[in-house]
C-alpha cells in the first residue's frame, strides 16, 4: 500500500497551492484529481486578483505559493486598480489565458521529486479512531497518509441549471461527487447550500469590435510575484458594452423561465456578483448595465461577457444577448447556468482550516462556503501548511488579522461563517493601511522562511531587496533640514524650528521622493523601486503608529486562549442566542469570541471570567 | 463569579435603616448561619440575627431574590436592619466571621451585574449616578442614561457614519465597477449632521455634569455685606461664622444644598477688599479665585457699588442688595437675611438661572462620553478634510471616519464590518 505524508482531493486552484504548499515544507504529498490536464483550469471568468484578491495572490506569493507566477506567466491584460489612489488600495488584476495558466500550473507540478499526481477519483476517506488517515480510490485502491486536505469546490451535492433543466454535476461536462458527499455526511457536520453562476460563452469572431469602446492594460504592468520582471503572453484588450432596456424588458417578460426565479434554487448567491435577473429586478432604476468582453486567451476564441450571468433558458439567453450592442449577431458557445453547491460551515474549522471534529481532515477553497480561485488558492495554502505541520509535528501555521489579508479571511470564516459565498475585500482589512500588496513580502515571506517553505531562489532575491530597502531608510532618517531649510526648497512645514528627516518629509502629502533629491541628490542614486516602496511605506506611519496600539490590544485578547471544550450551555447572563453561537464557533481566543456577531462587551466578561474559573479549576 | 461577597450597601452612618447584601452562590448558606434555616428561596421573612455565640445582634427584615431573578444575577440575600453603625458593623463581622464570603470590593455587585449580562455599559454607569442621585434631577437623569437614551443617540450617528464610510468604500473596494465616483456631498452631509449632533451633546455634557455633580454659587461681595449671613439662613444652618466685625470670613466655607432640585453648593467668601492682613490676604485671593470658577456669582451689596471687588458679575449672575431692613433699598432684589424678606426671591432667582443652564444638558453624563465624543469629533474634522482633498486619499479618509465610530463604539456597541457591505450592498448594483 502506498502512503504520503499528505493527500490533497482536487486539482483547483485550493488544491494546487495546498499540494504546492506541503510539498515545499518537506512533505511527501500526492494531489489526487479527475484528470492531470484539469489543473489549473479556470471555470468561471479568466481573470485573476482585484481589490482584496489581488492582495491575496500577492501573500500566497511571498510565502513562495504558485498562483501568484502562474498568473504572471498567463497574464494578457494587467491593471493595477485604483492606480490613482493610495498604495494600500491598490489592487493587481490580470485577465489570463485559460490556457497558458493552464499549462504554466501544470509545469510546476511536473518533475518534482516528492510531488506526486495522481489521477483518479477518491471515493471514500479512511477512517481509524475518529482520525482521516488516507483515501480510497474507486477502483479501492488505498492510499494512507497523515493527513488529508479536501478541496472539492462545487462537488458536493452539484447541480446545474439552466433554465428549468437541471442536471447533477461540479462544473460543466464533469461529475459529481457523490461517493465522497455521502462519506462527509457521516460527519454529521453543519452545511449549507450555496449558488454562483456564469454568463453564456461568446465566440468572439462574432462580436462586433469596431463599434465598442476598450479598455486596454496599464502601460506600466504591476505583476502579482514578487520574483516577476514583466509580463511573458502577448497583450491584448478588453471591450466594454452595456445592456438596455430592450434587453431587461426580454430578461423581464421570461423571469419565470429563471432557474432562480423560477422557484428551482434554494442556494444563496452571492450579492457583489449578482445574476443579470438579480439586477434587472433589484435596481430597477437602472436602465443599463456594463459588460466587459473578456477574451479567454491569445488563441481561443472564447470570450466570457463579465456582468451578465444567468440561469434562463437557452433561448432567452440568446434572445437577450443578441439585444446588446456589438453582440447583434453573436454566437453563443456554452450557455450560462447557475449552480447550486453544499458547502461546510466553516465554523466548524479550527484557525489551521482542519476540522474541529474530524481529526487530520482539513478542507479548502469553495466547501468552506467562499468564492474566487484565490480565496481558494489563499485556503489551500493554510490548509497545505498545516497539514504538512501536523505530519512533522510542528506547531500550527495562523496568521493574525494584523498579518495578512489570508488571516483576515481565515478568522472571518471560522467565527463568523457565511451567509453568501465569501469573497475578500480591502474593507474586510480592519489594518488596511499596513496590509498592502506592496509590503507582502517584507510581512510574509519572513515568516515562510522560519517556517521553511520558501525556497532558496526567493530567499536570496528577497534578502537582497531587505538590505537595499533598510540601507535606503537609513539614508533617508539619516538626512535631515530645518524648516527654514525645507522652505526655501520649497516646501511648506510647520516653522517650528525642528529638524525633521528626508523619511519625515515624506510622509508629507505633498512631498515625494523626487522632490527630496533635489535637496538631496544622493537620493537620486537609489534604485527606483526600492525609493517606492521606502515612500510608501512613509504615507501610512503616521496611522501605522497610531494603529499600533489596537493591534496591540488585539494581540492582547488573542492571547487569551479559550480551552475547546469549554460549555456554554446554561451559563448565567449569556443570552440563548450567544450560547448558540458559542457553541458553534467554539472560539479559540478571546480575541475570536469578541468578533462573533452580536456579541456584548457584558458577555465577553463573563467568558473572561469561566476562562479564568476554568483555568483555576485546572490548577487545583 | 464563583466566590460570595457582601458589604453594607447603604450609606456608612446613622439612619433609619441601613441594608447589608450579599450576593454569590453562598448567599443563602451564610445568611441562615446567621438567622437560621428556613429561608424562603425568593421572598421576605423577619429573624433575629445572632453572631456565631448565638448573641442577637438586631432584628432584620431578610429579603432573598433567586438566582436570575436578582440586582446581580445571582442568589442574593439582603438584611434590612436598623440603622446604627455599631449594628451594621456587628453583622458585617459576623459574616466575615463565617468565613464563606468576602468584604465586596467598592462596585463589585455593580460588576457582577455587568458580567451577568444584567446590565450594559452605560447603564452601569447611569446607575451609580442613580445610587449616588442626591436631588430629583439628579435621579430623571441617571434614569434617562440607564433606559438607553445616549445608546439611542450615538445609534443614528454610527448609522450615518457607517453610510458615510460604506460610500467611500464602495469606490475603493468596486473601483473597476459601475458606481458613482463622487459620492463626496453626500458623505460631507452625513459627516456635517454627525458632527452639529456630537458637538451639542458635548456643549451639553458639561450641564450635565453639573446636574450630576452639582452647580456651584458663590456670594461674594464686599466685606460684612452680609454674605455668611445670607448663607446660613439658605443653608437653614449657621454653616458660617458671622459678626459685625468686617473680615470674619477668611476661608472659603462650602454648603451642599438642594435648591428647587438642582445640587448646588453655596460658597461663602471672604469679603473683597485691599487689606494689609496677610492671612485675609491670602483669603480674599481663594475668594476670587474660585468665585471666577463658580457657575453664578451672587454679589450683594449694601450700597448698590460693585466697584474696587475686583471681579465684576458676568452674564446670568445676580446681584442683590443686603440688609433690606436696614436701607430702603426699593430695589425688586433686595433682602434682609435677619427678617427673611426678599430670600424667596433669591432663591427663585438662583434656581431659575441655573434651570436655564440646565435645560441644555444632554445625554452624555460622564467625562468618558465627553472624552469619546470629542475623540469623535477630532476624527470627523480629520476625515472631513480629507474627503474635501478628493478621491485619491480615499482610503486615509476611510481610517479617519472608522476610528471616529471606533470612538462612538466604546460609548456603547461595536462596528463590523458586514454592516458596511450590507449598506454596500444595499445601495449600488455591483457584480459586473
Amino acid at each position: 500500500m502506498k502512503h504520503y505524508d499528505v493527500i490533497v482531493i482536487g486539482g483547483g486552484h485550493a488544491g494546487a497551492d495546498a499540494a504546492q504548499a506541503a510539498w515545499r515544507m518537506g512533505a511527501r504529498t500526492a494531489l489526487v484529481t479527475h484528470a492531470f490536464a484539469k489543473i489549473g483550469e479556470m471555470s468561471c471568468n479568466p481573470a485573476i486578483g482585484g481589490l482584496g484578491k489581488g492582495h491575496l495572490v500577492r501573500e500566497i506569493d511571498a510565502l513562495d505559493g504558485v498562483m501568484g507566477r502562474v498568473a504572471d506567466q498567463a497574464g494578457i491584460q494587467f491593471r493595477l486598480l485604483n492606480r490613482k489612489k493610495g498604495p494600500a488600495v491598490q489592487g493587481p488584476r490580470a485577465q489570463a489565458d485559460r490556457a497558458l495558466y493552464r499549462a504554466a500550473m501544470q509545469r510546476e507540478f511536473t518533475g518534482r521529486d516528492g510531488l506526486d499526481v495522481i489521477e483518479a477519483e477518491v471515493a471514500d476517506l479512511i477512517m481509524r479512531a475518529g482520525c482521516c488517515e488516507g483515501v480510497v480510490l474507486a477502483d479501492g485502491a488505498e492510499i494512507t497518509s497523515g493527513a488529508v486536505v479536501l478541496t472539492t469546490g462545487t462537488f458536493l451535492r452539484g447541480v446545474i441549471h439552466i433554465g428549468d433543466q437541471r442536471k447533477a454535476g461540479g462544473r460543466m461536462g464533469d461529475n459529481p461527487s457523490v461517493k465522497l458527499a455521502e462519506r462527509m455526511d457521516t460527519f454529521d457536520l453543519p452545511m449549507g447550500r450555496l449558488k454562483t453562476g456564469t454568463p453564456p460563452r461568446l465566440d468572439g469572431r462574432t462580436i462586433n469590435w469596431d463599434i465598442l469602446d476598450n479598455q486596454p492594460g496599464d502601460d506600466d504592468p504591476v505583476l502579482f510575484s514578487f520574483l516577476s520582471k514583466a509580463p511573458v503572453a502577448r497583450q491584448i484588450s478588453c471591450g466594454i458594452t452595456h445592456t438596455n432596456e430592450k434587453t431587461h424588458e426580454i430578461i423581464e417578460k421570461n423571469l419565470s423561465r429563471s432557474a432562480m426565479y423560477g422557484g428551482h434554487i434554494d442556494g444563496v448567491g452571492p450579492r457583489y456578483c449578482p445574476s443579470i435577473e438579480d439586477k434587472v429586478v433589484r435596481f430597477a432604476d437602472k436602465s443599463s448595465h456594463q459588460v466587459f468582453l473578456e477574451p479567454e486567451g491569445v488563441e481561443d476564441h472564447t470570450v466570457y461577457p463579465n456582468g451578465i450571468s444567468t440561469s434562463l433558458p437557452v433561448d432567452v439567453q440568446e434572445a437577450y444577448v443578441k439585444s446588446i450592442a456589438g453582440l447583434e449577431n453573436v454566437t453563443i458557445l456554452q450557455p450560462g447556468y447557475a449552480i447550486e453547491y453544499d458547502y461546510v460551515d466553516p465554523r466548524a474549522l479550527r484557525h489551521t482550516l482542519e476540522l474541529k471534529d474530524v481529526s487530520g481532515l482539513y478542507l479548502a477553497g469553495q466547501i468552506n462556503g467562499t468564492t474566487g480561485y484565490e480565496e481558494a488558492a489563499a485556503q489551500g495554502l493554510v490548509a497545505g501548511l498545516n497539514a504538512a505541520a501536523r505530519v512533522r509535528g510542528k506547531r500550527p501555521v495562523i496568521f493574525d488579522r494584523a498579518e495578512a489579508y489570508i488571516g483576515v479571511m481565515i478568522d472571518d470564516l471560522v467565527t463568523r461563517g457565511v451567509s453568501e459565498p465569501y469573497r475578500m475585500f480591502t474593507s474586510r482589512a480592519e489594518y488596511r493601511l499596513s496590509l498592502r500588496a506592496d509590503n507582502a513580502d517584507q510581512r510574509l515571506t519572513p515568516i515562510g522562511l522560519e517556517l521553511g517553505c520558501v525556497k532558496s531562489g526567493r530567499h536570496a532575491v528577497f534578502e537582497e531587496k531587505m538590505e537595499n530597502l533598510a540601507q535606503a531608510k537609513t539614508l533617508f532618517s539619516d538626512l535631515s533640514m530645518t524648516p527654514n531649510e525645507a522652505l526655501k526648497a520649497g516646501i511648506k512645514v510647520n516653522q517650528d524650528g525642528v529638524r525633521r528627516s528626508a523619511a519625515e518629509f515624506l510622509g508629507f502629502r505633498d512631498v515625494d521622493a523626487a522632490r527630496l533629491a533635489k535637496v538631496w541628490p544622493e537620493l537620486a542614486e537609489l534604485d527606483a523601486d526600492i525609493v517606492r516602496q521606502v515612500e510608501r511605506d512613509a504615507i501610512y506611519a503616521g496611522f501605522i503608529e497610531r494603529q499600533s496600539l489596537d493591534v496591540a490590544a488585539m494581540r492582547r485578547d488573542e492571547g487569551l486562549r479559550i480551552p475547546e471544550d469549554l460549555n456554554y450551555l446554561g451559563v448565567a447572563g449569556l443570552s440563548n442566542e450567544l450560547q448558540q453561537k458559542l457553541t458553534k464557533v467554539r472560539p479559540a481566543t478571546l480575541g475570536q469570541a469578541g468578533r462573533i456577531d452580536g456579541m456584548t462587551p457584558a458577555a465577553l466578561a463573563l467568558i473572561l471570567a469561566k476562562i479564568r474559573h476554568a483555568s483555576a479549576k485546572r490548577r487545583a | 463569579m464563583s466566590d460570595t461577597i457582601f458589604a453594607l450597601a447603604t450609606a456608612k452612618g446613622r439612619a433609619g435603616v441601613a441594608v447589608l447584601r450579599l450576593s454569590g452562590p453562598q448567599a443563602p448558606a451564610i445568611a441562615e448561619a446567621l438567622v437560621g434555616p428556613g429561608l424562603p428561596p425568593s421572598g421576605r421573612s423577619l429573624r433575629l440575627v445572632r453572631d456565631r455565640e448565638g448573641r442577637v445582634l438586631d432584628e432584620a427584615l431578610v429579603l432573598s431574590f433567586e438566582k436570575g431573578a436578582s440586582f446581580t444575577g445571582e442568589a442574593v440575600v439582603e438584611f434590612q436592619c436598623h440603622g446604627s453603625p455599631a449594628v451594621a458593623s456587628a453583622i458585617l463581622r459576623a459574616l466575615s466571621d463565617d468565613g464563606r464570603g468576602r468584604l465586596a470590593e467598592p462596585g463589585e455587585f455593580t460588576r457582577r451585574a455587568l458580567e451577568n449580562g444584567r446590565l450594559d455599559l452605560a447603564q452601569v454607569e447611569g446607575l451609580a449616578d442613580l445610587i449616588e442621585a442626591e436631588t430629583e434631577s439628579q435621579r430623571r437623569q441617571a434614569l434617562r442614561v440607564m433606559q438607553g437614551a445616549l445608546g439611542a443617540r450615538v445609534e443614528v450617528w454610527r448609522k450615518d457614519l457607517i453610510r458615510a464610510v460604506a460610500l467611500i468604500e464602495a469606490t475603493i473596494d468596486f473601483a473597476d465597477e459601475d458606481i458613482p465616483t463622487d459620492v463626496s456631498p453626500e458623505v460631507l452631509d452625513l459627516i456635517d449632521r454627525t458632527l452639529a449632533d456630537l458637538q451639542k451633546e458635548i456643549a451639553g455634557s458639561f450641564a450635565a455634569e453639573r446636574i450630576r455633580e452639582g452647580f456651584e454659587v458663590a456670594i461674594v461681595g464686599a466685606p460684612n455685606a452680609g454674605k455668611s449671613t445670607l448663607l446660613n439662613v439658605l443653608a437653614g444652618r449657621d454653616a458660617a461664622i458671622t459678626s459685625e466685625i468686617a473680615g470674619t470670613t477668611r476661608d472659603v466655607i462650602e454648603v451642599r444644598m438642594d435648591l428647587g432640585g438642582l445640587a448646588v453648593t453655596l460658597l461663602d467668601t471672604a469679603g473683597l477688599r485691599e487689606t494689609e492682613d496677610t492671612i485675609e490676604r491670602i483669603g480674599v485671593q481663594r475668594a476670587l479665585e474660585r468665585a471666577r470658577l463658580a457657575d453664578l456669582r451672587l454679589f450683594l451689596t449694601e450700597d448698590g457699588s460693585l466697584s474696587g471687588l475686583g471681579l465684576s458679575p458676568e452674564p446670568g449672575d445676580i446681584v442683590v442688595r443686603s440688609k433690606a431692613d436696614k436701607v430702603d433699598a426699593g430695589e425688586d432684589l433686595s433682602i434682609s437675611a435677619k427678617t427673611g424678606q426678599g430670600i424667596d426671591n433669591i432663591i427663585k432667582n438662583i434656581t431659575e438661572e441655573l434651570m436655564k443652564r440646565s435645560a441644555g444638558a444632554q445625554n452624555a453624563i460622564r467625562e468618558r462620553h465627553r472624552v469619546a465624543m470629542e475623540r469623535a469629533v477630532t476624527y470627523l474634522i480629520a476625515a472631513r478634510e480629507l474627503v474635501l482633498s478628493g478621491p485619491d486619499v480615499s482610503e486615509l479618509a476611510a481610517a479617519e471616519l472608522h476610528e471616529g465610530i471606533a470612538a462612538l463604539n466604546s460609548l456603547i456597541g461595536r462596528v463590523d464590518v458586514e454592516d458596511l457591505l450590507d449598506e454596500i450592498f444595499a445601495s449600488f448594483c455591483l457584480g459586473k
